[in-house]
């Protein structure tokens, strides 16, 4: 079932929590809404499902128009991010609550419910804990139980909001781990919510990164973090530093020198320069044209030596990452180019 | 395209009126629950406390405040301002103490203690009073001893004072336990690290931490104290001008069919309770936070 | 014990001059009254609440108990079990139950309808469900008395000949002469009266059990529901329903505790005829008055040990619904 938003606004008491909002999702695909906090990816989820109304715009299932169907008629899976569970409802009654709550036409019998619901408890690898209570799960238990209930209406699309954020680190890796591999076997439309681009990354088709009620980019892992369209998804997506440039004949130059960098076609005056800390080049000092800084701090980062190093006078310092035997300490003066780099007109 | 108003009305969505939010009720729905609750508590509570505001005011003011001026209401008035005067204070200090040593520390039979602190809420009034009776009154071993001391207990004011102490017993440590369970100890021990003694630490932390839950308490404690019916007419003996409390009064002068009168000192002990609602209502509005807990019961 | 030694490092690191002050305190052989603890006062608080709870409430219960206890067996169950004794506690128990149901019911709505709903006078609503709570029993007794007399302001809709008697006489089209039918309802000085003042007073404990527990709902269990297709009847009975059940029976039980013991707001709209309309607690002034202590305790420990029993209940229940629900 592919999805479109179509110019979605949505407004809380006068506040815009979504902003002209448009969005195709593809039948099939895992795709994952990133932002940080405000951005407004929750609201796009339950606008989708249905959980809010929108001010403005229409949401169109399939060539269906959504926009006016309740979140009963709409038929999608949504997994919380607190679970949600009944608590007074055992694991198997959670899981066929939404077969059971069907009208008597559409509803299947009461053997049939039970079969399907051990099916799914199967699918989620819980097989076995159908009597227990929520509360006597583990979180990641409960989230596949969730899941495995959000599952058992047959959703035309699966919607999950931050699904592995009150998890702890290692449970959440196990758990986005079998998510795609759910997703790949159900091939369900799937779209979730996540502040932590880690999962975005690992787990997406694709994602869309949000920003302040608007969509800043939309495309696969790749596209976004090689290709970021911005300063914003620069900077959110992976590491990076930046520092305030001028372009001027092609060139790129700081402080009066030119850095050796070509400067996009179209691209003049006032810029800031960013690139990936890990993505660049030593080169000999006084050797040509590149950027010099001198060593203001230096950490260890795994197996790297984070430095953060002044450049001509610059009062915000940018990062580089060195090998971590390099011999470089306080004061010494060291010559970088970066390997790929985005220009990006100032403001 | 070629319409941009039209476009734009296409785009906008009229919520589904019925049903725009999937965790309410339909509007009917919500205004006949409304109805029935506001008709309910008007039916039951509100039109009892107007009645007894008009049946005081039924033959004019002058027959209302001329029902103060007998000497008999009078004295039940002073009686029950005497009874909370003392009964108040000494469940105060009881409820900071017992609030104290439930709440900052534990100890074997911690629940239990609390349990026998809630006692008198669940005791029947009248039991509250006779337990006192059965005590000290005429047929008790203690009473020869007491005579021949001269002193006089039931159907005399410290039997009053003691009946309303046992009723309103519970009321500010109840309030206070909680709220001092909320707030855990660390600040006393904060206070003790910086070399407070513990009277000090009490005095300057702890009470500034509880003074809003402790004048919660003692508000309900007072307007049960002054309005205790049961435990004290039974230990009270209905002595006219000797000892009756202002429900007793009430009592008194309704079985007499002088309903003028009873109205006007009932709209009295009404008045005390309006006021302790808007208080509370207050404290729970402006204090809500420091009440933690204590809210409901 | 394993207990012990986590302590003993927590108090170590945490508050060293608290611990070296009261080297007494370290847990001997694992059991020990109090907890160590640096906070002071223990001995003195704990010491003037067990006396003072002692003289005011223990040892005159206990007096009360005594009294029961040594009177003979048989004058016991002879006064257990004659006719008006039981009569009384019927009168008592039944009136109870059935006012705390009424209340368990509007008291839902009443709770449902203030956290749920905006509307214009809503906290003024909220602020009047504490008005039993405040109002002294004897002035919500004469107020319900005189309002439920046959001349009262709604008595006098039910009286004889009254509004709702012409009405109902008024519907010939009822088959059977259904309306010829007495509808003569008295409501003051019946047990019926009764049941009204034990609303009056119940009604508060239900919608303060009731509030908190739906404060705290999770409204995303709600939305779970209607995204798996349930509609908002069934939301209701199958997710919030089940969710209030332990605190609809703790406010039911504490209605019904409170009902039971009632006394003032009932005498003046009873009517008090023995054996009709005599609760229990009227009973025991009448035994009192009539120098019948022994009578009197054993009615009254009778009530204690069913308050008793009610107190456990409640706490059984809020055990079983922490168990079953978490913190509930």
């Amino acid at each position: 079932m592919d999805i479109r938003v179509d110019t979605v606004r949505k407004e809380f008491s006068h506040y815009p929590a979504l902003n002209d909002v448009s969005l195709d999702i593809r039948s099939g695909e895992l795709i994952a809404l990133l932002g940080p906090s405000g951005s407004g990816k929750t609201t796009l989820l339950r606008l989708i499902a249905g959980l809010e109304m929108p001010t403005a715009g229409r949401i169109y299932f399939g060539d269906e128009d959504a926009s006016s169907k309740t979140v009963q008629e709409r038929n999608v899976g949504f997994v919380f991010q607190a679970y949600a569970l009944f608590r007074n409802m055992t694991v198997l009654d959670n899981i066929s609550f939404g077969l059971s709550v069907r009208p008597r036409a559409t509803r299947p019998p009461k053997a049939e419910i039970r079969r399907r619901a051990l099916e799914l408890l199967d699918l989620v690898q819980l097989t076995g804990l159908e009597k227990r209570y929520p509360q006597q799960l583990s979180g990641g238990q409960r989230q596949r139980v969730a899941l495995a209930r959000a599952l058992a209406i047959e959703p035309r699309v699966l919607l999950l909001d931050e699904p592995f954020g009150a998890l702890d680190a290692q449970v959440r890796k196990e758990l986005r781990k079998w998510l795609r591999e759910i997703h790949d076997r159900t091939g369900h439309t799937t779209v979730f919510v996540t502040h932590d681009q880690e999962e975005a990354l690992e787990l997406a088709d694709r994602l869309v990164v949000m920003s302040q009620g608007k969509i800043e980019q939309v495309g696969t892992p790749d596209e976004v973090y090689d290709k970021p369209n911005g300063p914003f998804v620069f900077s959110f997506i992976g590491e990076s530093s930046s520092m305030p440039v001028t372009v001027e004949n092609h060139e790129i130059w700081v402080g009066g020198r030119a850095i050796g960098l070509p400067a996009p076609h179209d691209a003049i005056g006032e810029a800031v320069l960013f690139f990936r800390p890990h993505d660049v080049e030593l080169v000999e000092d006084g050797s040509g044209a590149a950027l010099a800084g001198v060593v203001a701090a230096s950490r260890r980062v795994g197996g790297t030596r984070r430095v953060e190093l002044e450049v001509g006078g610059n009062p915000n310092r940018v990062e580089i990452d060195l090998p971590f035997d390099h011999p470089a300490g306080e004061k010494t003066r060291i010559a970088f180019r970066p390997k790929r780099w985005r220009v990006y007109p100032k403001g | 395209m070629f319409e941009p108003e039209v476009v734009y009305d296409s785009r906008r969505v009229i919520p589904p009126a019925d049903h725009a939010r999937p965790t309410t009720e339909r509007p009917w729905v919500r205004r006949l629950l409304i109805a029935i609750a506001i008709a309910f508590m008007a039916l039951v509570l509100v039109l009892p406390l107007v009645l007894v505001f008009t049946e005081a005011f039924r033959k004019g003011a002058d027959a209302y405040f001329a029902s103060f001026s007998d000497r008999q209401s009078q004295q039940a008035i002073y009686l029950t301002l005497l009874v909370a005067a003392i009964a108040v204070p000494l469940n105060l200090v009881f409820g900071v103490a017992a609030a104290w040593c439930v709440a900052k520390y534990e100890f074997w039979g911690k629940s239990f203690l609390t349990t026998l602190i809630d006692l008198p809420f669940s005791v029947s009034p009248v039991v509250s009073g006779m337990v006192y009776v059965l005590l000290f009154g005429a047929q008790s071993a203690l009473h020869p001893l007491l005579k021949a001391y001269n002193i006089e207990i039931i159907f005399a004011v410290p039997g009053i004072v003691l009946a309303t102490i046992f009723v309103t017993f519970p009321f500010i440590a109840r309030e206070l336990i909680p709220l001092m369970q909320d707030q855990g100890n660390t600040d006393e021990e904060a206070a003790l690290s910086l070399g407070a003694t513990g009277w000090q630490t009490f005095a300057r932390v702890t009470l500034p931490n509880i003074k809003w839950g402790l004048l919660y308490g003692v508000l309900l404690c007072n307007a049960r104290a002054m309005g205790e019916f049961g435990a004290v007419s039974v230990v009270s003996g209905h002595i006219r001008g000797k000892t009756t409390t202002m429900p007793l009064d009430i009592e008194i002068l309704y079985n007499e069919y002088n309903f003028t009168a009873a109205f006007a000192v009932a709209s009295l002990l009404a008045l005390l309770a309006l006021v302790t609602l808007v208080f509370k209502t207050i404290l729970e509005f402006r204090f809500g936070d420091e009440l933690a807990g204590t809210r409901r019961h | 014990m394993t207990r012990s030694t986590p302590l003993r490092s927590d108090a170590a690191a945490g508050a060293p001059r608290g611990a070296s002050r009261n080297p007494s305190h370290p847990a001997k052989a694992g059991w020990s009254f109090v907890k160590p603890s640096v906070i002071p006062g223990f001995g003195l608080t704990f010491g003037y609440t067990i006396l003072y709870l002692s003289l005011i409430v223990l040892i005159p219960i206990a007096g009360l108990f005594l009294k029961a206890a040594t009177t003979p067996l048989e004058q016991i169950i002879r006064i257990a079990t004659s006719p008006r004794t039981l009569k009384a506690l019927e009168v008592s128990f039944g009136s109870s139950l059935i006012a705390a149901l009424v209340n368990v019911f509007f008291g839902v709505i009443v709770a449902w309808v203030l956290v749920r709903y905006k509307f214009p006078g809503r906290r003024l609503l909220d602020a009047i469900v504490d008005l039993p709570f405040a109002l002294p029993t004897a002035v919500a007794g004469i107020a319900l008395s005189t309002l439920y007399a046959p001349k009262g302001w709604i008595g006098s809709l039910f009286s004889d000949k009254g509004p709702l008697w012409q009405w109902w006489h008024a519907q010939t089209w009822l088959p059977l002469g259904l309306n010829e039918f007495s509808l003569n309802f008295k409501i003051a000085y019946t047990p019926t009266g009764i049941v009204i003042a034990l609303i009056f007073i119940g009604l508060p404990f239900v919608v303060r059990t009731v509030q908190p527990v739906l404060e705290e709902f999770e409204q995303e269990l709600e939305e779970a529901a209607a995204t798996l297709g349930a509609n908002r009847w069934q939301t209701i009975t199958s997710v919030i329903l089940p969710r209030l059940t332990p605190a609809l029976l703790t406010g039911f039980a504490l209605a019904f505790a409170r009902a039971v013991g009632e006394y003032g707001s009932v005498i003046f709209i009873a009517g008090n005829l023995p054996n009709i309309s005599e609760i229990a607690p009227v009973l025991i002034v009448i035994k009192l008055e009539e120098f019948d202590q022994a009578g009197a305790a054993v009615i009254a420990g009778i009530m204690l040990i069913i308050a008793f029993v009610m107190l456990l209940v409640i706490n059984l229940i809020q055990a079983w619904a922490r168990r079953r629900f978490g913190n509930v």
